[in-house]
């Protein structure tokens, strides 16, 4: 049974053809698409170091069917930095050290990435750190976190108001 | 994982046709139903995915004032709808306090009512289990087992229900929409799951194939609003399972209870309703005797089914504090903790202000 | 903040560079073991026992075989033979290794299997297919397990009996006296990249990307179990997902190596997180009976600390917890005793802060017991009982700058004016509001290390040491010290490491690495620059013509006389005219003896909590962590603190979360995952700080580096444990702390 999905992933549509339906989307980005930056950190939704984007919304790629995801849009970690520039997440992310191994980074900065889009916590450190919470840290990076998540909160308004005016 | 068959239905219908052959399971987002067949717990031989049938994701006013919603809703999507959480706001505390935001945006409301226990025996293929292979045994009873249930357990199967998002809709008098190939019907949230009994692998009233399609709480479960609160003690601050639950609901007027809405959870293996309780705050006065009384009589049936005659107590306390929020008002915003003993300590470290 | 001095004029040395390894790892870059996909390669998977003692009797192989995709199952019948039977612990830190040398089953989560296919998915269910059956025996798991030794040592050969003074008199004596058992868990490391290698084999060539704390160690023992030349095994391991001190060598990943060989192909094999708590070594459960008496006036007249632990049936690590009480407190009678249990568990290992973290949660708790029993004051009952030489040798210290730690924690904490009785603070909330203080300490060790460096023509260097970086900055903390060593710029030194062909940097481990590379990598650029300055001074076309080796100086880039820098020249101009392209040192370090037998040598540190605690529900949040730190000299005060925050919130893990749920009567553990194996999350650190206290150490090797990577978890723990009691007035002694403990509360 052959089955074909088709994804468009950091703004390149991929037609991926699953001779298997028990791709993850993890590991379809992971071992097909060689987008190795989203880490595998337990494979069963207890760490987020899969977090990726999926319609704009961010999950863990590791419980999530490719199959199931037939057109989606996906934006992992590869697709960030444009033409070069680091997303103000990903500068944050360096400016307060926000990491030590780097491990879990990708999938904390896709999380940050989800938080502030939703708009729920805004640069209020608790409502941060609640909504980083799904992201485990075993180098317990989690004072860099959250400050490099208030820093891009708000650099990321002041950009949005300047272009605005 | 095992290899399955998977089957896009486009209606309903076609759904509930395609799962009427055994060894079908629907997949709603699958943050349960794939981590159980990656530990090879469930091995289904069909995948009927939900993602694509129209109709089921929608949060729907009813005339009359009900709300209706879909099963393939999310359940960061219907706690961040703002009419919703305005009109019940410790269902949107209660999912709020679950799991992470990355699985809150995938989890669907199906799904979350569907949730498998977290026992670890049960997710332990290797460990005797009732209801993962009824007539096994249960290795739960005799382990390290202070996490299970204290009430409505049975010698065959002392497993708790995970879910924090049925415990409000439970004490809401939520009504379950359930299709089957013999059609439609409706189900009250509080007879929906089972409890063990001597058939533990039986989790609730659904027949093989049949699908939830939507949760309705009726217009009066808004009249809670402006004192109801969930309030959820676990082991660490956040991404964590509940320990005790409790999700509170009152209608005051001149000082007095006029109704009262009482659940708990972590507690028993169905989001356990305690009607008496709530019966007996009707005309109280709402204060900590009314509440403690009240929580006496929530836990009166209970018992230990191991290590865990603390959790009896603690049920007790999480009740009380539930009815004590909720006494004292919903907050116009929920806090940035939700459910949490921390709920209004703002985080800023607190240098002063201690009260000796 | 006072920030370290730094080295010299020019030298990026103190200074908070940013990571040099920051871009790649957040833009995904950061190519880790698993990320390598070698063409041709299949996935391997383990299969592992899910019993704890006896025989497999049956795989069905053949239902493995039969799923579509599966090429192979590895099993004791077929796998290729190693040179050295896997219970040779011949090269260092080795523990005996099960790489399916027969059917016997030691632990559960043992490898009994390993499955290759095409693709993971076939590979994973392959392994679930061998379902396999067992002939199982009963197994033993407790701290209560029949047939408790005396070990003669504990750690690494430390004597597991030490004494000094007559505790015996010094209880009797005492005005006050504490007896208490403290009871800490079983640990696993759960760094967030699990163990994983991509293996290829080319003829006898090997190569390897593996994570890993050790390249040489890791290269020698691969080396050893293949009967191939160490120069044959290459290793790549840029980055590591977190370590501590369990990818010190190769681990189960050698039977990727072994499958590769199997099938002639590369193979990928990533243990699955369930299987990170069976063959990569943990931190055993320790029972700490701990015996303290005091004078009235609070000065200690003995301290006996007894810890029992447990090592598997089959090798022999023991968590030497009492080793803590040495060198921390002044008491003129020390006992440091053992016993150990034998059970049918994995082997334990090197967990941060081996030892010390166990023996510190239990010595903290104890001496706050202690002060308050005394009534006094626990920081008051600390510095009445500091150390002014090392307790149990009498040794000075190297450097101490314990009172400087105390009295900026102190202040920065605010601790003046905290009750002494407990359960007296609330906040506004109605939350319980407690304050508890723990003593940091960890040795700073040293082990062996070699770097190469090389001064450029073009005015470039080049610095290469295998070194190792799992999260500590060893990428930037090196470069630092490789840029200064060659007088340079940092940007215009090249650095190489993280790979088995260069000078062996010895281990990422005791917290060692960053004084032992960074003294290998250190001596290599003087020994560079030292050479520059002999063709220099000896060259009378140069402007330093006879200007003597020590009459120059290197700076950003030229060597210049001391007494008058406007004469020197640049490094391209001494090495054009001598018609070189480059000259090269090398540089070696390694612990001195003469300099440990003559000093203790220890960084130090003091640890302020508070915490709240739901006055009914129990639930405990730590709401402030303050830690001051004095450990020689700061490379990188950016990096530095990372590391304080993550030993401290270790620190609170330990106390408040972290455990393995064994079930007793199988050997399983029953929460093998993250979900119910807590580790704290964000909103679990609401507020962490560490002050970098300065200190300088003029003993304790050439850079003046004491190591920073474990010491925070030690009095953290305790701190966080004592904060408890003072808030709730239950004081719990066994960690982690759970809610039980306050619900008659
Ligand atoms: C790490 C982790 C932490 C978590 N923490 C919490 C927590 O704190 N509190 C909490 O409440 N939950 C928690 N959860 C559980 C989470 O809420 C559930 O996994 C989720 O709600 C399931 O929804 P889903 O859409 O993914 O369901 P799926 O996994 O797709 O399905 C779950 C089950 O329901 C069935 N099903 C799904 N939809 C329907 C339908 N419409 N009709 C009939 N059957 C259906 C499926 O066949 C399957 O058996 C946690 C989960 C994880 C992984
Ligand atoms: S408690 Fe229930 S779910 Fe758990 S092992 Fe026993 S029967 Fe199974
Ligand atoms: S890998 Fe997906 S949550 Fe851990
Ligand atoms: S940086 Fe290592 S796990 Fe987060």
């Amino acid at each position: 049974m052959s089955m074909s999905v088709t994804l468009t992933v950091n703004r390149v549509p991929h037609t991926v053809q699953l001779d298997d339906p028990r791709v993850t989307l993890l590991d379809l980005l992971r071992e097909r698409l060689d987008l190795t930056g989203t880490k595998k950190g337990c494979d069963r939704g207890q760490c987020g170091a899969c977090t990726i984007l999926l319609d704009g919304r961010r999950v863990n790629s590791c419980l999530a069917l490719a199959i199931s995801h037939d057109g989606a849009e996906i934006q992992t970690i590869e697709g960030l930095a444009e033409g070069g520039a680091l997303h103000p997440v990903q500068a944050a992310f360096i400016a307060h050290d926000a990491f030590q191994c780097g491990f879990c980074t990708p999938g904390q900065i896709m999380s940050a990435i989800g938080l502030i889009d939703e708009g729920q916590a805004g640069e209020d450190p608790e409502r941060v750190r609640e909504g980083m919470s799904g992201n485990l840290c075993r180098c317990g990076a989690y004072r860099g976190i959250t400050e490099a998540v208030i820093e891009a909160t708000r650099s990321m308004a002041e950009d949005a108001q300047e272009k605005a005016a | 994982m095992n290899r399955f068959e998977y089957i896009r239905p486009r209606s309903v219908a076609e759904a509930v046709a395609a799962a009427a052959i055994p060894g079908s399971a629907y997949l709603a987002a699958g943050t349960n139903l794939l981590d159980l067949m990656k530990i090879g717990v469930a091995r289904p031989g069909r995948l009927i995915d939900l993602n694509h049938l129209p109709g089921l994701d929608a949060i729907e006013t009813l005339p009359g004032g009900a709300v209706r919603i879909g099963a393939q809703v999310r359940n960061a999507e219907l706690a961040h709808d703002p009419e919703f959480a305005r009109r019940f706001p410790a269902v949107a505390e209660a999912l709020l306090s679950g799991a992470s935001a990355q699985l809150r945006n995938a989890a669907t409301v199906g799904g979350n009512l569907m949730q498998r226990t977290r026992c670890a025996w049960f997710q332990d293929t290797a460990s005797a289990c009732n209801r993962r292979e009824p007539g096994t045994g249960c290795d739960a009873l005799g382990g390290e087992n202070r996490m299970h249930a204290v009430l409505g357990w049975s010698e065959h199967c002392i497993a708790t229900h995970p879910s924090d998002f049925c415990v409000p809709l439970v004490a809401l008098d939520a009504v379950v929409e359930i299709e089957g190939a013999g059609g439609r019907r409706d189900i009250p949230l509080a007879d929906f799951h089972l409890l063990p009994g001597t058939t533990p692998e039986r989790e609730s009233v659904l027949a093989p194939g049949e699908l939830v399609i939507a949760v309705r709480l009726p217009a009066e479960a808004a009249g809670f609003a402006a004192h109801a609160r969930y309030a959820k003690l676990r082991e660490r601050t956040s991404y964590a399972f509940a320990v005790v639950s409790a999700a509170a609901g009152l209608r005051i007027a001149n000082g007095r209870i006029v109704e009262a809405r009482l659940a708990l959870g972590g507690v028993a293996a169905k989001p356990w309703r305690a009607e008496a309780a709530e019966a007996s705050l009707a005309g109280a006065a709402p204060d900590a005797d009314a509440f403690r009384r009240a929580a006496e009589i929530a836990m009166a049936e209970a018992k230990p089914s191991g290590d865990n005659a603390f959790k009896i107590e603690l049920a007790r306390r999480i009740a009380i504090r539930a009815l004590t929020q909720a006494a004292a008002g919903t907050p116009d915003r929920l806090p940035a903790l939700p459910a949490s003993s921390f709920a209004s300590n703002a985080g800023a470290p607190n240098m002063g202000g201690l009260h000796v | 903040m006072s920030d370290v001095q730094r080295m010299r004029h020019g030298s990026s040395i103190g200074l908070p560079v940013t990571r040099r390894d920051g871009h790649d790892k957040v833009t995904g870059q950061a190519r880790f073991a698993a990320d390598n996909h070698p063409t041709g390669m299949l996935y391997a998977v383990l299969a592992t026992s899910r019993i704890a003692r006896g025989r497999v009797a049956f795989l069905d192989v053949a239902a493995a075989r039969a799923h579509v995709g599966v090429v192979e199952v590895m099993v004791p019948g077929n796998r290729p033979a190693l040179a050295i039977h896997p219970d040779d612990k011949s090269v260092p830190f080795s523990f005996k290794m099960d790489l399916l040398q027969d059917d016997r089953v030691r632990y559960a989560g043992q490898s009994i299997a390993v499955v290759i296919a095409e693709t993971l998915e076939a590979a994973t269910e392959g392994a679930a297919l061998l379902a396999p059956r067992y002939a199982a025996e009963a197994v033993e798991v407790t701290l209560d397990a029949p047939g408790a030794f005396v070990p003669e040592t504990v750690g690494v050969g430390a004597p597991a009996e030490q004494r000094h003074g007559d505790v015996e008199a010094g209880l009797d004596h005492a005005a006050h006296r504490i007896e208490t058992t403290y009871e800490t868990p079983l640990q696993f490391h759960n760094a967030m990249e699990p163990h994983g290698i991509v293996a290829a084999w080319d003829g006898d060539a090997l190569s390897i990307d593996m994570p890993t704390q050790g390249l040489a160690l890791t290269q020698m023992r691969i080396a050893a179990f293949f009967g191939i030349r160490m120069e044959d095994i290459h290793i790549r391991s840029p980055f590591i997902g977190g370590g501590f001190g369990s990818k010190l060598l190769a681990g189960p990943q050698v039977l990727g190596i072994l499958a590769a060989k199997l099938v002639g192909r590369p193979v990928k094999l990533v243990l699955t997180r369930a299987q990170m708590y069976g063959p990569v070594t943990h931190r055993s459960a320790t029972r700490q009976s701990l015996r303290l008496g005091a004078a009235a006036d609070g000065q200690l007249t003995a301290i006996d600390h007894h810890v029992r632990t447990a090592t598997s049936r089959h090798d022999d690590f023991l968590e030497p917890s009492g080793g803590i009480s040495h060198s921390l407190y002044a008491s003129p009678a020390i006992a440091t005793t053992a016993d150990a249990v034998r059970l049918d568990t994995g082997t334990p290992g090197f967990m941060r802060g081996p030892g010390e973290a166990s023996g510190s949660i239990a010595l903290e708790s104890a001496m706050d017991e202690m002060a308050a029993a005394c009534g006094i004051d626990p920081l008051e009952f600390r510095l009445r009982n500091y150390a002014e030489v090392e307790p149990i040798t009498g040794k000075p210290f190297s450097s101490k700058a314990l009172r400087d730690c105390y009295a900026q924690g102190a202040t920065t904490f605010g601790w003046a004016g905290r009750p002494l009785a407990p359960r007296q603070m609330r906040d506004a909330d109605g939350l319980l509001v407690g304050w508890g203080l723990g003593t940091a300490i960890f040795p700073a060790m040293m082990f062996q290390a070699e770097a190469r460096a090389v001064l450029r023509r073009d005015g470039t260097g080049l610095v290469e040491a295998g070194i190792h970086d799992m999260g500590q900055g060893a990428w930037t903390a090196f470069a630092q010290i490789a840029a200064d060593s060659l007088g340079l710029d940092i940007d215009q030194v090249e650095f190489r490491g993280g790979r088995s062909d260069l000078p062996n940097a010895g281990i990422a481990g005791g917290s060692g690495h960053t004084a032992t590379a960074g003294g290998a990598i250190h001596a290599a650029g003087g020994q560079a620059i030292a050479r520059l300055t002999e063709l220099a001074v000896a060259d009378p076309r140069s402007p330093l013509f006879g200007a003597g080796n020590v009459g120059v100086v290197a700076r950003d880039g030229r060597l210049v006389r001391w007494d008058d820098e406007s004469r020197g020249e640049t490094y391209g101009d001494i090495l054009a005219r001598a018609g070189l392209d480059m000259v090269e040192g090398q540089g070696s370090a390694a612990a001195d003896q003469a300099t440990a037998e003559q000093y203790s040598l220890h960084a130090h540190g003091a640890v302020f909590a508070e915490v709240k605690v739901d006055p009914e529900l129990g639930q405990v949040r730590v709401t402030r962590l303050v830690g001051a730190f004095a450990a020689g000299r700061i490379i990188n005060p950016r990096m530095v603190r990372s590391q304080y925050y993550g030993g401290m919130i270790w620190g609170l893990s330990f106390a408040l979360h972290e455990h393995a749920a064994m079930d007793v009567r199988t050997g399983r553990v029953m929460n093998a995952d993250l979900a119910e194996y807590r580790v704290p999350v964000n909103a679990d650190v609401p507020s962490v700080e560490a002050i970098l206290v300065e200190e300088e150490d003029p003993h304790v090797n050439a850079l003046g580096i004491k190591g920073v990577g474990e010491i925070g978890i030690t009095g953290t723990a305790g701190a966080i444990a004592n904060a408890v009691w003072h808030a709730t007035g239950v004081r719990v002694r066994k960690f982690p702390i759970a809610l039980e403990a306050f619900s008659g509360a």
